[in-house]
């Protein structure tokens, strides 16, 4: 059964795609490792972190894609779960800093000594160990998905107005962080990490291992996803963006559907917020901004939605744009930002990948058209059914 | 009184000074500046039961620090700056008495105690003036610090009292006092009465403070009182809130009008829609600038003259927007949605780029400034005028759209496009103005903001996800919908607010609406129907 | 659960449902025999797509009541997904596929398999399946475009594939709006041949204007006139029916 769903995930330019991951995933580390400063070859330990940020972003916006590009269902949101998952590894972090924080409290945090907090909210009990803090990054964000779309999609509540109201769910988590009483630091966040599961968070190695992991979890995330679209529910999944009533109509459980992937999806965000905050060092509630979800969108929309290399190319191609800009123009980019939202949905509503394909597939059609124009006896095609990537 | 004689004898004694003396006022303040705080009291009680109107001036300037006693002879004197020396007046004449170096005199000390018996004292003196402003000012003073001491004063100001609301005034004061002093229960019971119809926080503090000494028979009737004045206050309260919630409302209300139109009858999802509310607001700015630099007579007409200058130009900017961008992309509005919110990011920039980051300052005219009372309700007159002309706005795109020309052909195209064109409706050009119209009334909605809230770039995202909230809970394509949706939020606001706190609260709303929007997908007026079909 | 003793397949009874005031339907009764093939026709607004939203658990009743499988199942309880389990399938009146999705996975995604998450997500198609498919593909005459994408078939080929797609459901009843709207004089003629042949082995209910097609088709007519059955019986019954002249064919 496994099997089957794995070999199908690993057709075709999935396993090229993943191999390349991985590979980059172990080359970077080597050359910032084992090359010395001096070589040409050898790449910084900040550019290390940069490319790691860019591939979490990528992470997320695969995660976007799988709800958006497959199932129609356009997240406003998913930042949510991002910095949900960013929250639960910044409490774990947090919580190993033990008494080395500025105020030195063995068990509580530095804001809330500052807080005059006498003792540890519940829901931070446990977050020192490793395995639970990890669990929390897939289950918090999990969860807030299955209670979201469990109501959302049984209701069918639909297009612009799921948009807009998981763009409110965002909004409203951003206020509440920002709140001290909640118990998350409040505006400033989780910061001045010190190690993780006993290495120095700041020290290469570290920053390498955590590139390593975030390229491999990427790779993993992307056979999954392909799996998913692959198999015959993500046949379901494209037929409930394209025709939804059909499928209702044929006796699927279009809700069921819609709240797997959706779960499914805020899981995989959840992850990137993980490998996220010990790589930037922060973790504030601004990462729950609206405006920060919609870029997602963007990343996603430009690689190409309803691909499944399309989000991660393109969330890396905006983001080096994005780090470009604001380094040598701060006043363009968003200029720049606007103009892009604007121009892909005008002149590239299929994104990069996608128009590459639509293109591909026009050469072959012609192609064939040509050979069977050519031998008219012939009638019959190859049977084997075409994937969707 | 008996308090009063055995002081002054005290007085007397410890001062070893002349006993005819002591009835002299200006021999009383001559005293104060030998006195103790203890004594000063007493002494002030002398003053004032002297009921000589020409020391008014003199215990005020007490109460204010400005009494000082020459170091040399021990007179005591209101002495004002001049310069670097101080200029001596006579206390009880209020006759020059020349100037003097700072070293040469001590300032009298105050403390509360004292201050409060000054109060008193000033109240009891003045109750008699021939100015009735006074008049009325000193049985306000009495009121606020109740003594027994001065209820013979206030009972013979009050017999010889004509104007009738000094007189109210006065028996309140009155009342005040007999709750005071050691009067029958009888007369203490209608006082109490007399002050409970006072209402407000101060009557009951009044009567808490009184409580402590009164007959035990008489608790039932201050508790009563008490209970009484809350349940008023919680009362007005209540209009307070319903007042702050309507006045919210209406802003939701502005910000989201614009958008009813845009989204709710166009299904445009505008994104931008904030930035149109912050482009109206620049304009005020601008108009302003304008206005203050050549005409500045005009300025309480600035908002009058920035409301055609905000409708155009953002109208205008609508157009652009419509006519460059958004018919591209009707029929898909997840695209619209993008597209539009990387506009609201140029708009944005292109804001900050001109005008810079930072708040602008756009000021209220004088007719937006100031607040009055009604009943128990404090209203400010700049939140009134916002309810007003919401409301206003409201009923005029109503009339526009059920009665106009314009209004049915932007009907006929929403709900039948192609019957429509085929009618000979120049369809684009319904949808251009359509929308040029609700980014012109977004613009209107910038104008009033710009009284109330930061003139910011940021100003629109501020609004952006509450008019949306607004729309979608009104129900889409209704604008009655928005109009109940606007206020009943605003209210709700209001109301978890005082419980919960203002984010918590806006939180609240915003989780209630979520649940509401999949309780109710198409929102509080919503159509029902085999037509609606998403 | 309440029970009905019926031996008939479909049974409306009272059947009432109004929208915003409209009287959408009034009190409907309307029954289908098994295997049986029956035609509905009526004036625009005469409520027949809503009897069919009925039925299929789009629309809930305002009273009135829908039973299924001689009265053992009440519709009125179910929603779409239960009611298509049940082997009700439903045609709409705009063809409705996966487009983009290939002819042959339009079919396999209709084929009457477990439809949970986890049975699709580990589903693998097995010879009979293909089988099945192939069958299919055959009766609607679609073999040959396989591995086209639905969105480039013609008009008439969607509206034979969606027919294929129920047919792949396996249900006991099908409900079939306007099947030759928009379709070649040819088309219709092999179209009431496919119907003819489908009921063999279930029941349909053909909404449809035109008439010489229900006349090709030679089944009982149903004739619905706002929102309740003006008249019922063979086609020459009906259309000689001078209430049927006045609200529909006379017009």
């Amino acid at each position: 059964m496994i099997t089957g769903f794995l070999l199908r995930a690993l057709e075709g330019k999935i396993i090229i795609a993943a191999a390349i991951l991985v590979a980059i995933g172990l080359l970077v580390p080597a050359l910032n490792l084992l090359m010395p400063p001096e070589s040409a070859l050898h790449i910084p330990t900040y550019i290390v972190s940069l490319l790691g940020k860019y591939l979490c972003y990528a992470l997320l916006a695969l995660a976007l894609d799988l709800v958006w590009g497959y199932c129609g269902i356009l997240s406003l949101g998913h930042g949510a779960f991002f910095a949900l998952g960013g929250y639960a590894m910044g409490m774990y972090l947090m919580r190993q800093v033990g008494s080395r924080g500025v105020y030195g409290d063995p068990i509580l945090p530095d804001f809330m000594v500052f807080l005059n907090w006498k003792e540890l909210p519940w829901f931070w009990h446990g977050m020192d160990m490793f395995p639970l803090a990890m669990a929390m990054v897939l289950i918090v964000p999990g969860l807030l998905a299955f209670v979201f779309g469990w109501f959302a999609f049984r209701s069918r509540v639909n297009g612009v107005y799921l948009s807009i109201i998981t763009q409110a769910m965002t909004y409203a988590l951003l206020l509440a962080f920002f709140r001290n009483d909640m118990g998350f630091g409040g505006n400033n966040g989780l910061t001045d990490y010190k190690e993780i599961i006993g290495f120095n968070v700041q020290a290469d190695g570290t920053r390498a291992v955590l590139f390593a992991l975030s390229a491999i979890f990427l790779a993993l995330c992307l056979i999954i996803a392909s799996g998913i679209v692959r198999s015959k529910f993500g046949k379901v999944l494209v037929g409930v963006r394209d025709a939804e009533s059909r499928v209702r109509f044929l006796g699927y459980r279009v809700e069921n559907i819609k709240l797997f992937t959706f779960v499914v999806s805020a899981m995989m965000a959840g992850i990137a917020g993980a490998l996220y905050v010990p790589q930037v060092g922060i973790i504030n509630p601004g990462e729950f901004a609206p405006a920060n979800s919609i870029e997602v969108v963007v990343w996603t929309a430009v690689g190409g939605r309803g691909t499944l290399i399309g989000p991660i190319i393109g969330a890396i191609l905006v983001n080096v744009g994005k780090s470009y800009f604001t380094g040598a123009f701060p006043d363009l980019w968003l200029f720049a930002l606007g103009g892009l939202f604007i121009f892909v949905t005008l002149f590239l509503p299929k994104g990069i990948v996608g128009t590459v394909q639509q293109y591909l597939a026009r050469r072959k059609d012609f192609a064939r058209a040509a050979d069977s124009d050519g031998a008219r006896t012939d009638v019959k095609t190859e049977p084997a059914p075409a994937a969707a990537e | 009184m008996l308090r009063f004689f055995l002081s002054t004898l005290l007085l007397m004694l410890s001062l070893a000074a002349p006993s005819m003396a002591q009835s002299d006022p200006t021999s009383l303040f001559n005293a104060l500046g030998k006195a103790d705080f203890k004594q000063a009291e007493d002494v002030i009680g002398q003053l004032a039961a002297s009921a000589d109107p020409r020391i008014v001036p003199a215990l005020q300037a007490f109460g204010e620090g400005d009494l000082y006693v020459r170091k040399a002879d021990g007179a005591v004197f209101i002495a004002k700056p001049a310069g670097a020396d101080l200029a001596l007046i006579d206390p009880v004449t209020g006759a020059s008495a020349g100037e003097a170096p700072k070293s040469a005199v001590t300032k009298i000390k105050v403390n509360n105690t004292l201050r409060r018996a000054i109060r008193s004292a000033l109240g009891g003196l003045t109750l008699l003036s021939p100015d009735r402003a006074v008049r009325l000012a000193a049985a306000q003073a009495v009121l606020q610090s109740p003594s027994a001491e001065n209820l013979e004063l206030v009972e013979a100001a009050l017999a010889a009292e004509t104007d009738k609301q000094v007189k109210a005034r006065m028996e309140e004061a009155r009342a005040v006092s007999v709750l005071a002093s050691d009067r029958s229960v009888e007369e203490k019971r209608a006082s109490i009465a007399t002050v409970a119809s006072l209402g407000g926080r101060e009557a009951i503090g009044i009567l808490m403070s009184v409580s402590a000494n009164l007959d035990a028979g008489l608790k039932p009737d201050v508790d009563a009182a008490i209970a009484g004045i809350e349940s008023k206050l919680l009362f007005w309260d209540m209009g307070q809130n319903i007042w702050y919630g309507l006045s919210l409302g209406s802003v939701l209300l502005l910000a989201a009008i614009g958008l009813a139109i845009t989204f709710g009858v166009m299904g445009i999802i505008n994104m931008a829609h904030g930035e149109m509310v912050m482009i109206g607001a620049y304009s005020t700015f601008m108009v302003q600038q304008v206005i203050r630099s050549h005409y500045p007579d005009l300025f309480d007409w600035s908002l009058a003259i920035a409301l055609p200058v905000a409708f155009l130009v953002t109208g205008a900017v609508g157009l652009v927007i419509e006519r460059g961008v958004i018919r591209f992309l009707y029929g898909r509005p997840l695209e619209t949605l993008l597209a539009t919110w990387g506009i609201s990011l140029i708009l944005q920039q292109t804001i900050r780029t001109i005008f810079g980051p930072t708040n602008q300052e756009v000021g209220n005219p004088s007719w937006m400034s100031g607040s009055f009372a009604l009943g128990g309700l404090t209203i400010t007159w700049n939140r009134l005028w916002i309810v007003l002309f919401s409301l206003t706005i409201f009923f005029a795109l109503l009339a526009l759209m059920k009665r106009s020309a314009f209004g049915l052909q932007m009907r006929a195209v929403t709900q039948n496009r192609r019957m429509a064109s085929s009618m000979g409706i120049r369809t684009p050009w319904v949808d251009a103005f359509t929308f040029a119209l609700g980014s012109g009334i977004a613009g209107i909605a910038g104008v009033a903001l710009s009284q109330i809230d930061n003139v910011s770039p940021n100003l629109g995202q501020a609004y952006i996800i509450d008019s949306f909230m607004v729309v979608v809970f009104g129900g889409v394509g209704n604008l009655w919908g928005t109009f109940v949706g606007a206020l009943s939020l605003g209210v709700l606001n209001k109301f978890l607010e005082p419980s919960v706190g203002a984010v918590l609260g806006k939180i609240l709303v915003l989780v209630l609406i979520i649940l509401f929007i999949q309780k109710r997908p198409r929102g509080l007026f919503a159509l029902k129907g085999r037509a609606i079909e998403a | 659960m309440k029970e009905k003793t019926t031996s008939s397949l479909l049974y409306l009874d009272g059947v009432s449902v109004s929208f915003d005031g409209f009287k959408a339907l009034n009190s409907l009764s309307f029954i289908v025999e098994p295997g049986e093939l029956r035609a509905i026709i009526g004036p625009n607004g005469a409520g027949k797509t809503t009897m069919m939203d009925i039925i299929t658990g789009k629309t809930r009743p305002d009273s009135g009541d829908v039973f299924f499988d001689g009265g053992k199942i009440d519709l009125t309880k179910k929603d779409e997904a239960d009611i298509a389990q049940l082997g009700i399938g439903r045609k709409f009146q705009k063809p409705t596929v996966f487009e983009s999705h290939t002819v042959w996975d339009n079919l396999e995604l209709a084929l009457n398999r477990k439809r949970g998450v986890f049975a699709t997500l580990f589903y693998r198609l097995t010879e009979t399946d293909k089988a099945r498919i192939e069958e299919i593909m055959t009766t609607i005459r679609l073999t040959h475009r396989r591995d086209e994408l639905a969105a480039n078939l013609s008009h008439g080929q969607k509206q034979w594939l969606e027919i294929g797609m129920l047919l792949a459901q396996e249900p006991k009843l099908l409900l079939v709006d306007e099947p030759v709207a928009g379709m070649t004089d040819a088309e219709t003629a092999e179209t009431a041949i496919l119907l003819r042949e489908i009921a063999k082995t279930r029941s349909v209910v053909v909404v449809e204007h035109d008439m010489g097609f229900i006349r090709d088709l030679g089944v009982k007519v149903t004739c619905l006139a706002e929102g309740s059955v003006l008249a019922e019986g063979s086609i020459d019954f009906v259309s000689s029916d001078p209430k049927v002249i006045e609200n529909y064919l006379g017009r």
